[in-house]
């Protein structure tokens, strides 16, 4: 089976700085993968190498059966991204977001209509289609740039902190999005610093000064490093002297 | 004060972090002088003439090397005829040509009349006018010792030209050059550093902070005006040194009259960014809304007493316009406080009323 | 092609929601173009003059007379001694002085030859030499009167000499118009200004605002980017030429005396090369204000050494070579061959070729220095 994605030894660092260390793993088609860590874990850099934004220090990595070093445009066709900031034109409306990404991606003009018709309706935004970005709730800018990301209908889906900052009740709404995306095949990886989201992952790795320190479903993650609860194991494997 | 000093420190910190605009801030004013004041001159030199000379005689050939022998001119083509000499003017190859009648020893030996004929290129009135001059000169000093004058009565004129008496271009620029750089790289500094961090959320932050906006105003500008300050001095060194622009007056005064104009246009880059909702709104207004006028009705390049009377009056509000009259003032006239007064105080003047302007700006922001 | 589209389509839609910017770059040229075009002139009326008249006599009456009926001249203290000269110049209370000494008729009458002096306040240099040559052409012209009145001791009148007879005329400018050497110049200072300073600071801001990073992700191209930025501020930039054409002609009535499809031609590449000079600023600097200082620093050099304000025949050689690389001076040099000298393609083709050339190579630059991916 061709891997979603696949990363050996993907490494990357910055002067003397290793952010990145020898990070080896795999996410299967269809699956939801949670990339766990505290802040400056290293988990958006490692994002970054993957969507070929930032070139590896040594190390390799496949996305969709590409290598991301040497096949870059063609990892860029297949996949979706959703950056920390959202990266949505505040300045453009909801609708002109959406046009402007599904033109870039090339999506016919008549699928762009429809689409945009399908997430207006599924975020809840039938009524604001016309609002600028900017005015919107961040509760439903991240379920748009969420949206935009899937727009033009990749395999595999990339999100970086999706849902910080904003209410449980918002946080549960998005992941049934994502959800849904697994359900339909699409492969996510998802990073986040909220352990309790690790739960709706099938599988997750926790990363620990840019290292993965525990990899797999929750269930063996919790009793490989011997804890009740995910957060036990987030401590352990942080206090300083732990090893994977 | 406490929590005052502690927003300067990080004010300066963040300035004094960021290399590349620091090297900006400090090399590009210098540069500029630099750069400008030797490229920046209104001398006309190296004007391309031809001459249309019928008949050549003893006569016409003295005169075509004295022509050919000021290094004003060039001679860029000498015939017998006019043919061609359109074409020449249009294409720009020929600045001026010099249209001389047939038989000009003959006519000077009669006594008769000499009618000569100089065609200058208009189209820049400034130095067709200084063009037109010069040939004019070098015609006039041709004729008076060719043919004998006799007793013609003559009223010799002895001038001087005081403060400026090669009329070197680079003395009468680089102050100038300070005027204008200084203007438009400090209303910028300001402008954009508040409008930065109205646009990233951070002023809101500082609105609330018990630091009243006067003094946030006051504290974003203090680093730039120190390093608003070096700039000047390096300017001034780089003006005495290189260019030997004369500094007839007080030292102490000029760099204290410069340290007032730094915050004059601190403060208009303070009002700017009260304006502006972000940072491409404040650029474009210092920018594109400063440069020109600064440039034109400052006296930097065109004396304010050439300006019709309405931009004569304009100019009153520009503030880079002050300034170059005490800084012209001190450096090549000696002039001081006694002479120069008014005009500080017109500064004094602009920079209260931009810093209220400015602060007010910002409390209204608040409430 | 159809990225490239809905790129373009984005910036047109963001640049014209943003009202005050709309406002600015339509508005900013405008104005100053309406105001600032009467300024630009070294033309010197009604200079303010001191004359110190040791003489007072008739003949010295005369010559004061003779400088206060032309326009050139405002006579505006009359003294009897220097005492107050210094003083007078440096207050700025007057621009010259003339100072006639104490045996000017007497020596005139006696010897045909009297000496008077003039001083010149050179502070703003470029108009010291014009108002010298305005009282030194009185002076002549009074020399001549007196010569024929003036009743003399001991000359002999044995040769009657006629003077030169020197007729000057002013090509493409006789009215001496400066506003048709400044508009010209003005529009192009106005839309390079515009121009440049909005491509620069466009593709820092997206960085800064992280919407880069999304684009980068998608399959977009580099050129696909670079041409996207470019087309929307380029045509909007010919938009503004256009009005300041506009405007030059019905307002200044500057005139158009060759094809203008040339001056388009020329325009078209100039902007290519100005925008894309904007662009590549964007893809060298991290931040806005460092863009904005780079560009400012780069519209300077570009204005004050294109021969737009001060000739480039006045600049020293290696400043002439600098000059040669600067696109403004050529865009400026092909305006004003085209409108003011009615020159055609022969003449101005080559340098619109080099525009052209260059814009290319300017583009190419910002394309292979932008970078989808952080090495």
């Amino acid at each position: 089976m061709t891997y979603a994605i696949e990363a050996h030894e993907l490494t990357r660092r910055f002067g003397g700085f290793t952010a990145v260390d020898a990070v080896t793993f795999h996410v299967e088609p269809g699956e939801v993968f949670g990339f766990l860590g505290a802040n400056g874990a290293g988990k958006t850099t490692a994002i970054r190498m993957l969507i070929g934004a930032l070139a590896p220090t040594s190390g390799s990595a496949t996305v969709a059966g590409y290598d991301i070093r040497t096949q870059a445009d063609q990892v860029r066709r297949r996949i979706g991204y959703m950056s920390q900031k959202f990266s949505l034109y505040e300045d453009l409306t909801v609708r002109e977001n959406i046009t402007l990404y599904g033109g870039i991606y090339g999506v016919s003009s008549r699928d762009i209509v429809t689409r945009t018709g399908h997430i207006l309706a599924r975020i809840g935004l039938e009524h604001a289609g016309d609002e600028l970005v900017r005015e919107i709730p961040l509760g439903w800018k991240q379920q748009l740039a969420f949206s935009v990301a899937l727009l033009h209908r990749p395999g595999i889906v990339f999100l970086d902190e999706p849902t910080g900052g904003v209410d449980p009740i918002t946080r549960r709404r998005f992941w049934e999005m994502i959800y849904e995306a697994g359900a339909g095949g699409t492969s996510v990886l998802v990073t986040t610093h909220y352990l309790d989201e690790a739960e709706y992952c099938r599988r997750i790795s926790i990363m620990v000064d840019g290292a993965i320190a525990a990899m797999g479903t929750p269930a063996e993650v919790r009793r490989s490093v011997g804890a009740e609860t995910l957060d036990e194991v987030f401590l352990k494997l942080t206090r300083p002297g732990a090893a994977a | 004060m406490r929590p005052f000093l502690g927003f300067v420190r990080k004010e300066t910190l963040h300035l004094l972090r960021d290399r590349q605009t620091l090297g900006i801030l400090l090399l590009f004013p210098v540069l500029q002088v630099l750069i400008f004041g030797f490229a920046v001159r209104t001398d006309v030199e190296d004007i391309a003439i031809a001459i249309v000379d019928p008949t050549p005689d003893v006569a016409t050939l003295e005169l075509r090397e004295r022509i050919a022998a000021s290094d004003r001119f060039h001679v860029a083509a000498v015939s017998t005829s006019a043919r061609g000499l359109d074409a020449r003017f249009r294409d720009g190859s020929v600045r001026q040509a010099l249209l001389l009648p047939t038989e000009v020893e003959r006519r000077i030996g009669r006594g008769d009349s000499l009618q000569l004929q100089l065609v200058t290129d208009g189209s820049d009135p400034n130095t067709g006018g200084i063009m037109q001059g010069y040939a004019t000169a070098i015609l006039d000093r041709w004729y008076r010792e060719v043919v004998p004058q006799g007793g013609t009565l003559r009223i010799e004129a002895r001038s001087r030209m005081r403060y400026n008496p090669t009329l070197e271009s680079a003395h009468l620029f680089v102050p100038g050059l300070v005027a204008f750089v200084l203007t438009i790289v400090s209303a910028l500094m300001t402008a954009i550093s508040i409008a930065r961090e109205k646009e990233t959320g951070t002023m809101e932050m500082l609105l609330v902070s018990p630091i009243r906006p006067t003094a946030i105003v006051a504290g974003k500008v203090i680093p730039y005006i120190v390093l608003g300050f070096v700039s000047v001095l390096l300017v001034l060194v780089a003006a005495r040194t290189v260019f030997e622009v004369p500094l007839r007056g007080n030292v102490v005064l000029l760099l204290a009259v410069s340290g007032l104009y730094i915050i004059t246009a601190l403060a208009l880059g303070i009002v700017i960014s009260t304006k502006a909702p972000n940072q491409r709104t404040a650029m474009i207004a210092a920018l594109a809304g400063l440069m020109l006028p600064t440039m034109i009705l400052s006296g930097f390049i065109f004396p304010i007493d050439s300006l019709p009377r309405p931009l004569q009056l304009l100019s009153y509000i520009v503030p880079a316009r002050w300034f170059l009259v005490i800084v012209r003032g001190i450096m090549l006239k000696g002039a001081g406080l006694a002479t120069l007064w008014q005009e500080t105080l017109v500064l004094v003047g602009m920079t209260l009323l931009f810093l209220a302007r400015g602060s007010r700006g910002l409390a209204i922001r608040l409430g | 092609m159809r990225t490239v589209f809905y790129l373009v389509r984005k910036e047109f839609l963001q640049i014209f929601r943003d009202r005050t910017t709309v406002f600015q770059i339509f508005l900013i040229p405008v104005v100053q173009l309406l105001v600032l075009s009467n300024a630009a002139t070294f033309d010197v009326k009604q200079v303010a003059m001191m004359v110190v008249d040791e003489d007072r006599t008739t003949v010295s009456a005369g010559l004061v007379q003779r400088l206060e009926a032309g326009r050139q001249f405002r006579v505006l203290r009359y003294e009897p001694t220097d005492a107050g000269v210094d003083h007078a110049l440096l207050d700025r209370e007057v621009t010259a002085v003339l100072h006639i000494p104490r045996r000017f008729e007497e020596d005139l009458v006696r010897r045909g030859r009297a000496p008077v002096q003039l001083i010149l306040n050179s502070e703003e240099g470029a108009t010291a030499g014009i108002v010298q040559s305005y009282a030194l052409s009185i002076l002549a012209a009074y020399s001549a009167e007196l010569d024929r009145t003036l009743p003399r001791l001991g000359v002999p009148r044995t040769v009657r000499v006629s003077p030169l007879d020197l007729r000057t005329q002013r090509r493409f400018n006789p009215t001496r118009n400066y506003k048709h050497w400044m508009v010209p110049a003005l529009m192009v200072s106005l839309t390079t200004i515009i121009g440049l300073l909005l491509t620069a600071q466009n593709i820092t801001r997206e960085n800064e605002l992280g919407t880069l990073e999304q684009l980068n992700v998608t399959p977009m191209t580099k050129i696909q980017f670079i041409a996207a930025k470019l087309i929307p501020f380029w045509l909007l930039s010919l938009v503004i030429f256009t009005i300041g054409l506009a405007i030059g002609k019905l307002v200044f009535g500057i005139p158009m005396r060759g094809n203008l499809l040339i001056v388009y031609l020329a325009a078209m590449a100039y902007l290519v090369v100005v925008l894309g000079l904007g662009l590549w600023i964007s893809t060298i600097t991290r931040t806005q204000q460092q863009a904005m200082f780079v560009a400012f620093f780069v519209i300077m050099i570009f204005l004050l050494m294109s021969g737009l304000f001060t000739p480039v025949d006045s600049m020293p050689r290696w400043a002439q070579w600098v000059a040669e690389a600067n696109p403004v001076k050529h865009f400026v040099a092909v305006m004003r061959a085209v409108l003011v000298r009615g020159a055609g393609l022969e003449t101005v083709g080559r340098p619109i070729l080099g525009l052209g050339v260059a814009g290319l190579g300017v583009l190419a630059l910002a394309v292979t220095r932008y970078r989808k991916s952080v090495a």
